[in-house]
């Protein structure tokens, strides 16, 4: 696959369709893989890379060029392609300016857990013949894994393989996925007793290091000053003064793409402390869906959303002591 | 910093007696800012206004604090005071020590407490003031009125007659509401359509109203002055401007079981119909629920009927497009459903009425065209039970909390006449209280007891069970003789509780007017603003606001209609420059603003801006049009940059005032 659509962008950039080419940059490792711009077509051949390790969205990478000369090729992914259809309704990308080339997606592999199986040494991968496993080359050989088992988290339950915007689709389109699974493990916390969940989480974010990269690295969180860079918003960067300082950054940041967020589980991808971020933008979701009804952000060019629209039925106050909230 | 002068008002012994305002004075004279400090018996009366306007030029001051009441109450007081010292009315802020702290406190050491944190908080903010000044917005000199009863009916006339073009906008075929429905009115016993029907034809012959009938408020925006609606015209399917309301279609048609709303089920129309003899306008209307035609597609006898081709099956809802200065909400009521009370078996009998029902049996336009019948065998009845409170002062969840007013005049009413016309019925009331406050209501009351001898019986039905012979065996209470009493009545009359009408709801909604748990709408001020809603422009009249008689709803209906040609009679209006404002260093252009203005002041713009590398960059940002925007503050709050602000509640002031207290 990576052959046609290194074959496929250098056809776009020699026929001038295109001025340069969104796609996935080898690293150091082979799992090492950055988003990059490629505008020569010398460095396309040589370090264009598109395997299983290519988990990340590329569509934040396109604000930049919104407004710059010529096309930008863009692989998406179909969940690349939800974050795109959204950056698109929020205008931080002007789709004329994009050629979207849409590619399918069997889910990708989650180095960390291939490694936590004791494989070292990590040279490559490929899907086995029947896509139900991956066949990792090492050093020492090669090793077959269930597929199953070293997927990424947003790839465990994945809602859709359909793309909502593209220009051009390469190989064959999917479907939405129907019974998709995301929300089970929220309507499991769901069920604890508030003193459990503040424990559940207040474990999970006790690990946040404030790096940034969930925040950097969200196709939603595209503002031109972030408030937590904002030295006026009043909760620019602090130093953690109390342990609260790290659940307030991730509310907050929960509360910023609310409606928004296309649960592309980039934000759990990136988080070198491993910290299920994506539970609070679903049970975000989860709410919206039974509140406002069905609702995907980034599924059609929309024009309102459920928390940016207002209808007569929609839920009162009231709905929280409804739900069984905090009566006190 | 600013020079801030803090002003304490004892409020007499309202704040005085709860809050020690001397130590809120002295505590206040030490906060950032603050250079004079003083406490005073009545903060708004003439002499406190001049202590404040001497300290604002004698001590040079910047910005003012007023500790008294709520800012609904006299922020604007204290605004003009600023003003008339030459200080921005805008560097004015008000903590209420009254409402939110000494009228719900007892211990006069944490209400001082409180006060005083309340005033460091005004404070705060205050310190971050900055001058503001208003726009001026032109006003569309047209009216709306939601519902075409009595109420509306006498506001749109007041407001045309004083010059000014109005619409009403009625959902039903025809204006005239609940009163056309009504036999005779209390006290002076004149005949309701007598009175009501001059009025609607007034309506339709004034040239500054406009009837849209059979139609719904669709959809509201805008502010005072400055209201866009959309007005669903429903289809009638018969052209309204050709058809002569000559009737040959209602006699026609074939479907002739539809039950007759105006004679609340009592009788049957058809599926064309004209409500009554002097609907305006007189024409006619197909029930889609009903008609052959439109269901089947089989019939077309109106059609072939109408001489002047006035039906159109094919007719869709149109909406209409009108703007409006300000806009009257006169929705009006409905009884209750009384099918819950299954101790009266309403459902069982039908000879077991509520009020309005037995207003239609004794009205010469009802279904027995005036002679009073039994709806089950129709006989005369010779014993009437009538049964007060059905509903109203109940404290269970059938019915409502509140007194419906109205009912213990229309019993007596109802008693009396039966009494004048069939002196052979004997008539009995059963009450809890009787309520007869108005002019000549109570002696209305005495002449149904002692001329007319009514049996009045203090206590409550308990029961009433339909016997085979056609009987109703009344049960109840007679608490006066301390005993259990029975009669056996041929009618049973129920004074059901009345409630707003159901439309009510998503219209407050729609003009953001704000409702009571009873869903009447609230007014600005239940003593003093009366006919106004807390939304500016938005007026209330009859019984949308609470239960009413007739004359009450007319004065209240004229009251609005001053209230509206107050508005309409200026050319501009003042607009709150509390606005919202966009950085544009930070917006991100997302368009979420735009999308949650209720009011449609936001606009975008694509902008070049330079960069630090004195490379230049094209944004699109947000533009806030000041004289539309009405400060809600709703961008504020999506914006996810902080991009949008609003002046004079800035989320800085906001956070100050926050921090001043957490302090």
């Amino acid at each position: 696959m990576q052959k046609i659509l290194i074959e496929k962008a250098k056809q776009l950039i020699c026929d001038g369709k295109v001025a340069r080419v969104l796609g996935w940059k080898k690293g150091e490792f082979c799992y090492d893989i950055t988003p990059f711009m490629f505008t020569d077509v010398k460095d396309l051949e040589e370090n264009f890379v598109f395997d299983d390790f290519c988990g990340a969205n590329l569509s934040k990478y396109l604000i930049p060029y919104a407004r710059k000369e010529g096309k930008t090729l863009v692989f998406l992914k179909p969940c690349d392609s939800y974050s795109f259809t959204q950056l698109i309704n929020e205008h931080r990308i002007i789709k004329d300016s994009v050629y979207a080339v849409a590619i399918p997606c069997y889910g990708k592999a989650d180095v960390d857990k291939i490694k936590a199986k004791g494989i070292e040494g990590i040279l490559g991968i490929k899907p086995t013949s029947d896509r139900n496993g991956y066949a990792v080359s090492t050093l020492y050989g090669e090793e077959t894994v269930a597929r199953d088992d070293v997927l990424l988290e947003k790839c465990m339950s994945c809602k859709s393989k359909k793309h909502p915007t593209y220009d051009e689709l390469l190989f064959e389109e999917g479907e939405v996925v129907e019974d998709c699974t995301r929300f089970d493990e929220v309507a499991r916390i769901e069920a604890m007793t508030p003193e459990e969940r503040f424990e559940f989480f207040r474990n999970e974010l006790s690990r946040c290091i404030r790096c940034n990269a969930c925040r950097n690295v969200c196709p939603a969180c595209t503002c031109e000053k972030c408030v937590f860079d904002n030295a006026d918003s009043g909760v620019e960067n602090k130093a953690a003064a109390n342990d609260f300082e790290d659940k307030l950054f991730h509310i907050i940041r929960a509360y910023h793409v609310a409606g928004r967020c296309t649960d592309c589980g980039e934000c759990t991808r990136v988080c070198p402390q491993h910290i299920p971020l994506h539970l609070l933008n679903r049970k975000f979701i989860k709410d919206m869906n039974e509140l406002y009804g069905d609702y995907m952000a980034g599924s059609s060019a929309e024009e309102k959303t459920p928390l940016t629209s207002y209808k007569l039925d929609d839920a009162e106050p009231s709905i929280v002591y409804q739900r069984g909230g905090d009566k006190k | 910093m600013q020079r801030i002068g803090v002003f304490v008002c004892h409020c007499g012994t309202n704040i005085a007696s709860t809050v020690d305002v001397r130590v809120v004075a002295e505590n206040l004279k030490s906060e950032p800012g603050v250079v004079f400090s003083a406490e005073y018996q009545y903060m708004c009366s003439e002499a406190g206004q001049k202590l404040i306007i001497d300290a604002i030029k004698e001590h040079n001051l910047g910005g003012i604090v007023v500790c008294s009441c709520s800012p609904r109450m006299h922020e604007a007081t204290f605004r003009k005071t600023a003003a008339a010292a030459g200080l921005n009315p805008y560097m004015v802020e008000i903590a209420n020590i009254r409402e939110q702290c000494s009228w719900i406190h007892k211990d006069k050491i944490t209400a001082t407490q409180k006060a005083i944190v309340l005033g460091r908080a005004a404070i705060a903010k205050v310190n971050l003031n900055a001058p503001l000044k208003a726009g001026e917005t032109p006003v569309t000199k047209r009216a709306l009125v939601i519902g075409g009863g009595i109420a509306g009916i006498q506001t749109a006339l007041d407001i045309a007659e004083a010059g000014f073009p109005v619409d009403i906008v009625e959902k039903n075929p025809t204006i005239g509401g609940k009163m056309t429905q009504i036999d005779k009115t209390f006290p002076t016993l004149d005949c309701a359509a007598c009175i009501l029907t001059p009025k609607m034809v007034d309506c339709a012959q004034n040239e500054n109203i406009k009837i849209y009938s059979y139609s719904e408020v669709d959809a509201v925006t805008g502010f005072v002055g400055n209201f866009t609606v959309r007005i669903r015209r429903k289809a009638r399917y018969v052209k309204e401007d050709i058809c002569t309301g000559c009737g040959l279609c209602t006699e026609k048609c074939p479907q002739k079981k539809v039950p007759d709303e105006f004679n609340l089920g009592l009788s049957n129309r058809r599926a064309i119909y004209i409500p009554f003899a002097q609907a305006v306008p007189k024409v006619a209307t197909i029930d889609p629920d009903y008609c052959t035609m439109l269901k089947s597609g089989k019939c077309g006898v109106c059609s072939k009927v109408c001489g002047v081709k006035a039906i159109d099956y094919t007719q869709k809802d149109e909406f209409v497009e009108e703007k409006y200065g300000a806009i009257v909400v006169a929705t009006g009521f409905n009884p209750i459903s009384v099918d819950k009370y299954d101790e009266f078996s309403y459902s069982k009998s039908a000879d077991v009425v509520t009020s309005l029902e037995y207003e239609r049996l004794m009205n010469a336009a009802g279904p027995t065209s005036g002679t009073l019948l039994r709806p089950s065998d129709l006989t005369h009845p010779k014993t009437i039970v009538f049964v007060q409170c059905v509903g109203s002062r109940c404290n269970d969840e059938r019915g409502k909390s509140y007194c419906s007013k109205i009912c213990c005049m229309y019993t007596a009413k109802h008693a009396m006449l039966t009494r004048e016309k069939y002196p052979d019925t004997d008539v009995y009331v059963f009450y809890i209280d009787v309520r007869t406050p108005g002019k000549g209501f109570d002696e209305f009351y005495r002449r149904a007891v002692e001329e007319y001898g009514v049996h009045y019986i203090k206590g409550m039905v308990g029961k009433v069970i339909p016997h085979a012979d056609g009987k109703l065996e009344v049960q109840a209470a007679d608490l006066i003789a301390n005993e259990q009493i029975i009669v056996n009545a041929d009618m049973v009359v129920l004074a059901a509780a009345i409630e707003p009408d159901k439309s009510a709801r998503s219209i407050g909604t729609m003009l953001t007017a704000s409702m009571d748990t009873n869903d009447f709408f609230t007014e600005a001020h239940p003593k003093l603003r009366p006919v106004e809603s807390p939304t500016a422009g938005i007026f209330l009249s009859g019984a949308c606001q609470g239960p009413k008689d007739i004359p009450e709803t007319v004065a209240q209906a004229s009251a609005a209609a001053a209230k509206v040609i107050g508005v309409l009679a200026k050319n501009t209006l003042k607009g709150n420059p509390c606005v919202a404002h966009s950085d544009e260093q930070m917006c991100n252009g997302c368009s979420q603003c735009e999308k949650v203005c209720p009011y449609g002041a936001i606009t975008y713009v694509e902008k070049e801006y330079r960069n630090f590398d004195r490379t230049t960059i094209v944004r699109r940002v947000a533009q806030v049009n000041e004289a539309v925007c009405q400060g809600c503050g709703a961008c504020t709050v999506t914006c996810p940059s902080g991009a949008m602000d609003l002046k004079g509640f800035s989320t800085k002031q906001i956070m100050a005032e926050v921090d001043a207290i957490c302090k």
